[in-house]
């Protein structure tokens, strides 16, 4: 993203409550992810160092330093799921993809995400795949990941 | 004969397919509302049908059972709701979330604004406390940042609700936002706030969907933006900003980094101005003590804690749900008449109450009453009010080791005891759990508990060693010892 793409987006942000972490909400939303230029653009508009908003990235799970996968997996660990077996099921997703929790497989398609209370509590082990809501996951994992792949095949070719 | 179909707009009910279902019943030519969940989550998409004045209700529903619901029946609306006292979730589900008029229909935005020091006299007559685990007396806080001048203040609904097995705050902000905008309303004019932020966690997006048009549709409606407006703030995914301090330093764009206390949060809070920062279902009661007063809430609930509680049950749970009942309800009635027992027909053997720095107890506490007190009296705490049932395929030791993993995970980092504590934690349960319970450990794994509970400065480090201590004492056989247990001899 260009400078003035940049400052575009951060503007409105620019003396929100909360602005700094908005801001990167707002290009990551846009971009993907937070790359250096977006550092330097969030730092120059809020007055912070460089440093301080690498520490924010860092800070908060949901920022990311690197292109996301195609399709981000996102797994509830949380007690909830975990007793109805989502331990289980994120072992089974983590074998199928080939991606280890916390990583994306090496074309990119599959990142496999940790993932802490959905507030889907009731409807375990719960999911977000690419930002939708999936319950019983451990059922339906088959028809989800059926669902991602032609798309992910689509997107390749 | 007119027919109206109620479907609600909630994240479990959409995940099940709620929309496809209220898209088939308006193609068949049904009247359909949006409407916010009751909470009885185990028959979601729960559908309600509405013929003169009164609501039968149906569920699950999904796409194929549009056209033969009889199947479905569960009866009538609130005789599914009957035995429960509803007083934040009295209106919960009732109409569509975010339409002003429903909201005002039933009473909303009814009470006037009036003398700031009578608002803080019935909350403080009514005995609230905050819902967000700590339990505090929410006039005692409202008194303070009052007193304080300010120039500006500050309200703050925490909406951060990441305790897993925990969803009461969700259920409102999708079902009856209006509420929390009311409460906040009130709060903010009793300590003389001229600026609110709901600070929400980003795992809930139809919560922040429903809020921001919920906000919209109060500001079009003239009751916010004239000398009191209120920010709506999504979070990036971090559990800690649920505690006050880190919320503000959160706001105030930097890591959720713990702040050390004092100076209290109502003499110098966000940006250093006095703020009041309460759990949104604390902020939600506020509307119903106003409407029926303050001695109407504490008359509800045992000794000092008055009022109800929005008691969430999940897990491994057969009906699983909210179920807002008047604090004294036992643990054992909860899961097992409110609940019915496990998810999976097994035997319920460990249940964690109050999220992940809960303790988890076992069927020999089902007649604890659910209480402030009578848990601290058994080693255990309310929490947020979230029930989390375990059947008899759990491993205790590996909870245990969890609770120190989460913690390591979440921890911000700001105090050694929780920052390597937890660390060191969770290497020690993996080595008990690979390579035996000898004593040496145990003495270390108590050794660094007791660290970790004296010397944190928040809740996230001091109650880690709840539910590791609790599995010990409750659940030794999964540690490799004897069914007496372990005690310390040195």
């Amino acid at each position: 993203m260009d400078s003035e793409e940049l400052r575009r987006l951060i503007a409105p942000h620019a003396h929100e409550i909360g602005g700094p972490v908005s801001a990167l909400r707002t290009i990551q939303h846009k971009d993907g992810w937070i790359d250096d230029d977006a550092v330097d653009a969030v730092a120059d508009v809020f007055n912070l160092s460089r440093a301080e908003v690498r520490g924010l990235v860092g800070f908060y799970s949901d920022f990311r330093t690197t292109p996301p996968a195609t399709h981000v997996l996102k797994v509830c660990q949380a007690e909830a799921c975990q007793s109805v077996g989502a331990r289980e099921l994120t072992r089974s997703l983590s074998d199928r993809l080939g991606v280890a929790l916390g990583s994306m497989s090496p074309d990119r398609r599959f990142a496999l995400e940790a993932v802490y209370c959905l507030g889907l509590c009731t409807h375990g082990p719960a999911m977000m795949v690419d930002g939708e809501l999936v319950v019983g996951a451990d059922v339906v994992a088959d028809r989800v990941l059926e669902e991602l792949e032609p798309r992910a095949k689509a997107a390749a070719g | 004969m007119s027919e109206r179909a109620y479907v609600p707009r909630e994240s479990v009910a959409l995940a099940l397919g709620a929309e496809e279902v209220a898209g088939a019943m308006a193609v068949a030519g049904t009247q359909v509302t949006r409407n916010g969940s009751r909470g009885l989550l185990w028959a979601e998409p729960l559908v309600e049908i509405e013929r003169d004045g009164r609501r039968t209700a149906f569920g699950p529903v999904g796409v194929d059972d549009v056209d033969r619901l009889a199947a479905r029946e569960l009866g009538d609306v609130d005789d599914l709701l009957a035995g429960q006292r509803r007083v934040i979730f009295g209106n919960c589900g009732a109409y569509e979330p975010t339409s002003l008029d429903a909201y005002m229909a039933h009473g909303g935005f009814g009470i006037p604004l009036a003398d700031p020091e009578s608002i803080i006299d019935e909350v403080r007559s009514a005995g609230l406390r905050g819902y967000g685990g700590a339990g505090f007396p929410a006039g005692i806080k409202w008194q303070a940042a009052a007193d304080t001048h300010a120039d500006q203040k500050y309200i703050v609904a925490n909406a951060d609700e990441g305790d897993s097995g925990t969803f009461a705050d969700r259920l409102i902000m999708e079902g009856d936002p209006f509420l929390l905008i009311e409460g906040m309303r009130l709060a903010g004019h009793a300590i003389g706030a001229t600026r609110g932020v709901i600070y929400l966690r980003s795992e809930y997006p139809v919560a922040a969907a429903v809020l921001a048009e919920a906000l919209l549709n109060a500001r079009a409606g003239g009751l916010l933006g004239d000398g009191f407006g209120i920010d709506l703030f999504v979070g990036a995914g971090a559990y800690i900003c649920g505690e006050a301090t880190s919320l503000l330093e959160s706001l105030e764009g930097r890591r959720g980094e713990v702040r050390v206390k004092p100076p209290p949060m109502a003499v110098a809070g966000l940006y250093g101005k006095p703020t009041v920062v309460n759990n949104v279902m604390t902020l939600c009661a506020v509307p119903w003590i106003m409407r029926h007063g303050g001695a109407a809430y504490a008359e509800l609930g045992v000794g000092r804690s008055t009022g109800t509680m929005p008691f969430q049950l999940a897990g491994n749970v057969k009906r699983g749900g909210l179920y807002e009942l008047e604090f004294g309800v036992t643990l054992g009635e909860l899961v097992e008449h409110w609940g019915g027992g496990t998810r999976s027909g097994r035997p319920v053997r460990a249940v964690q109450v109050g999220g992940p720095l809960g303790a988890y107890l076992t069927p020999q506490h089902f007649d604890v009453p659910m209480t402030y007190e009578a848990l601290r009296e058994i080693g255990a705490d309310i929490g947020h009010g979230g029930v989390v049932v375990f059947d008899d395929s759990v491993d205790m030791a590996e909870q245990a080791r969890y609770a120190f993993e989460f913690c390591a995970h979440e921890s911000c980092g700001k105090c050694t005891p929780c920052r390597i504590g937890s660390v060191r934690g969770a290497e020690l349960m993996e080595q008990i759990i690979h390579d035996g319970a000898h004593a040496d450990r145990l003495v270390v794994l108590d050794d660094l508990c007791a660290v970790m509970e004296g010397s944190s400065l928040c809740a996230m480090g001091s109650m880690t060693p709840k539910p590791v201590r609790s599995a010990l004492a409750h659940f030794p056989e999964d540690f490799g010892l004897p069914a007496e247990g372990w005690s310390r001899c040195d």
